[in-house]
């Protein structure tokens, strides 16, 4: 096991709400995890599951009600920690009067280096995110994808060791989502720790090293996505054409799912094989058999049921 | 010494300059003094009387209503728009930020004031071919406005810290107004004779900021000499209460959560 980047321990956050008659809402119930050194992390949750506030505790823009926590070494409260971590907020706005280039060039100037290095630094990060030929751009001419991706350089423009990502690709289109991907597998090249929130689980699936999954505030499970979901194949999925004539075979026919010309049907890993005969034997074309395993997405979707079924015992009305 | 509230104040002076809205207040300032010429023409033997007075109440005015609206929103637009969420994440404390930002929208209406202050010298230039000795007070009433400016911005950055815009607007107006008239507030509390009357009074007096001293338009206009005495007297008195107001500001906005 190697140094922890990143340890919380017992962290909370609760929230007064209501305007005359306050209570508190919990947010974040006794987070307790640890992040090594150079692991992508991904931090999963549906809408107001506690990530962002997390997030939020973090960087010290919130402060806990309970608990601690330390980045490479240092409390969250002690500024010097801010030297070793880059963020980048969910759905980040930035001073839009100032071009990609004046803007890195202002972050660079809040650690101190000096103009030829802020100079040299802006250049490298403004290429190394896609934008040199944006650079004297203004912001509020960029798309959200632009945004998203100024908004990683200026994460990264001091050569930080922990990388904070809030949703970085979120409400981005493919290509958008595959270059801000394509940059966090960069870092982790490099060997920087990246922790980052996402409710996309595919992109979790495909960028981490381990996940936590959080749930109303409460740590669901950590671990990596194959130990957090049982890997176990659960079923096997055909696809097949049929010959122009030819009818289903009778014990596949009520399974199947005609999808234009395709079909579609899930058998048990034990029934391949006879099933595979039933379509050899009616001439059908085999296009493609694929196992089944639950994916991340599964578990979420039944730790969300079983979260909302916990809530209403009953399975009556709130009210 | 830390660098970053200059830093965080050249940014904001940039904020300014690139914001059209601060350039129509230049330009009607710029208008008001101009107008005073037309007043002055019409005002035998007192035009430059009536461009001083004019010319100086325009800058005062102006220069207020920049401190106080691009005041209130220092904090709450930065919070707003989530920029401040990327500022902090960086090695900046609160209070060095909040530094930077009252010593940017200062930076900002030193400049404005100081073109404001030219259009008033060549207004006085054109109409009388000349400047006197005495008008050393007008350089002296403009140093009083921007003394009080930034009290008046340290103000409503203060209020911004803990309530919206709107609402800042309003309590540093009221103070503002309420400071104008501390004295009187004072001397109320002494024609009542009821000894509780007078001690909150003079709280009051002691609490809010003296705005009177600050004004030496009359003075300027009519040519009189402004005391050495009350240029330290009402420099010292707005750095001790910028301090002052900056420290409860930083307190405040320390222990606050950006939710």
């Amino acid at each position: 096991m190697g140094t922890p980047a990143i340890e919380i321990e017992g962290l909370t956050k609760d929230y007064a709400v209501g305007f005359w008659r306050k209570r508190m809402r919990r947010s974040l119930d006794h987070l307790t995890l640890q992040v090594q050194e150079g692991e992508a992390f991904g931090f999963l949750g549906p809408n107001g599951a506690g990530k962002t506030t997390t997030l939020k505790l973090l960087m010290n823009l919130i402060f806990p009600t309970a608990g601690t926590a330390r980045v490479r070494g240092r409390s969250i409260d002690d500024v010097r920690m801010h030297r070793e971590i880059g963020y980048l907020p969910e759905q980040p706005y930035f001073y839009d009067y100032l071009t990609a280039r004046e803007l890195l060039d202002y972050y660079a100037r809040l650690f101190g280096y000096p103009a030829v290095e802020r100079r040299q630094r802006v250049t490298r990060f403004l290429e190394h995110v896609g934008l040199a030929d944006a650079g004297d751009v203004q912001l509020r001419k960029f798309s959200k994808g632009m945004l998203q991706r100024v908004g990683i350089a200026q994460a990264i423009i001091h050569d930080p060791q922990v990388v904070f990502l809030d949703e970085p690709m979120s409400g981005l289109d493919p290509v958008g989502r595959r270059e801000v991907r394509n940059i966090i597998l960069d870092l982790k090249s490099q060997g920087r720790t990246v922790f980052f929130s996402t409710h996309i689980l595919s992109d979790a699936e495909m960028l981490c090293d381990r996940v936590a999954v959080l749930l109303g505030g409460k740590l669901q499970g950590v671990g990596a996505p194959g130990e957090i979901v049982s890997m176990e194949v659960y079923g096997m999925e055909i696809f097949f054409e049929m010959r122009v004539g030819s009818s289903l075979p009778a014990a596949l026919a009520p399974h199947a799912t005609r999808i234009g010309e395709r079909y579609r049907v899930e058998v048990q890993e034990e029934q391949l094989y006879s099933a595979l005969e039933q379509l050899r034997n009616c001439e059908a074309r085999i296009l493609s058999v694929t196992p089944l395993r639950p994916t991340l997405e599964d578990y979420f979707m039944k730790l969300v049921a079983r979260d909302k079924t916990a809530s209403h015992p009953t399975g009556g009305s709130a009210r | 010494m830390s660098t970053i509230p200059s830093v965080v104040a050249i940014n904001t002076f940039r904020e300014a300059v690139r914001d059209r809205v601060l350039y129509n207040l230049i330009f009607f300032a710029l208008m008001m003094i101009s107008a005073s010429i037309l007043v002055g023409g019409i005002s035998i033997g007192i035009e430059r009387l009536v461009i001083i007075n004019l010319g100086l109440s325009a800058i005062s005015i102006f220069g207020l209503i920049m401190a106080i609206f691009i005041g209130v929103g220092l904090v709450s637009k930065e919070i707003e728009k989530r920029t401040l969420y990327t500022l902090l994440s960086k090695p900046v404390r609160r209070w060095e930020f909040l530094v930077g930002k009252f010593g940017g929208l200062l930076l900002t209406l030193t400049v404005n004031t100081a073109l404001m202050t030219l259009g008033l010298a060549a207004a006085l230039f054109y109409v009388s071919r000349n400047f006197l000795r005495a008008d050393v007070s007008i350089l002296v009433a403009v140093y009083f406005i921007l003394l009080e400016l930034a009290l008046v911005t340290a103000l409503a950055l203060f209020f911004s810290c803990f309530s919206s815009p709107m609402l800042s607007t309003l309590f540093t107006l009221a103070i503002y107004v309420a400071g104008i008239f501390s004295k009187d507030i004072r001397d109320i509390g002494i024609l009542t004779q009821n000894p509780a009357m007078q001690a909150a009074a003079r709280a009051i007096y002691y609490v809010l900021p003296n705005f009177h001293n600050f004004n030496a338009i009359t003075a300027a206009a009519h040519g009189e000499s402004i005391p050495v005495s009350l240029i330290w007297q009402n420099t010292a008195y707005t750095a001790f209460y910028v301090a002052v107001v900056l420290i409860g500001a930083s307190a405040v906005f320390s222990g606050r959560n950006l939710k």
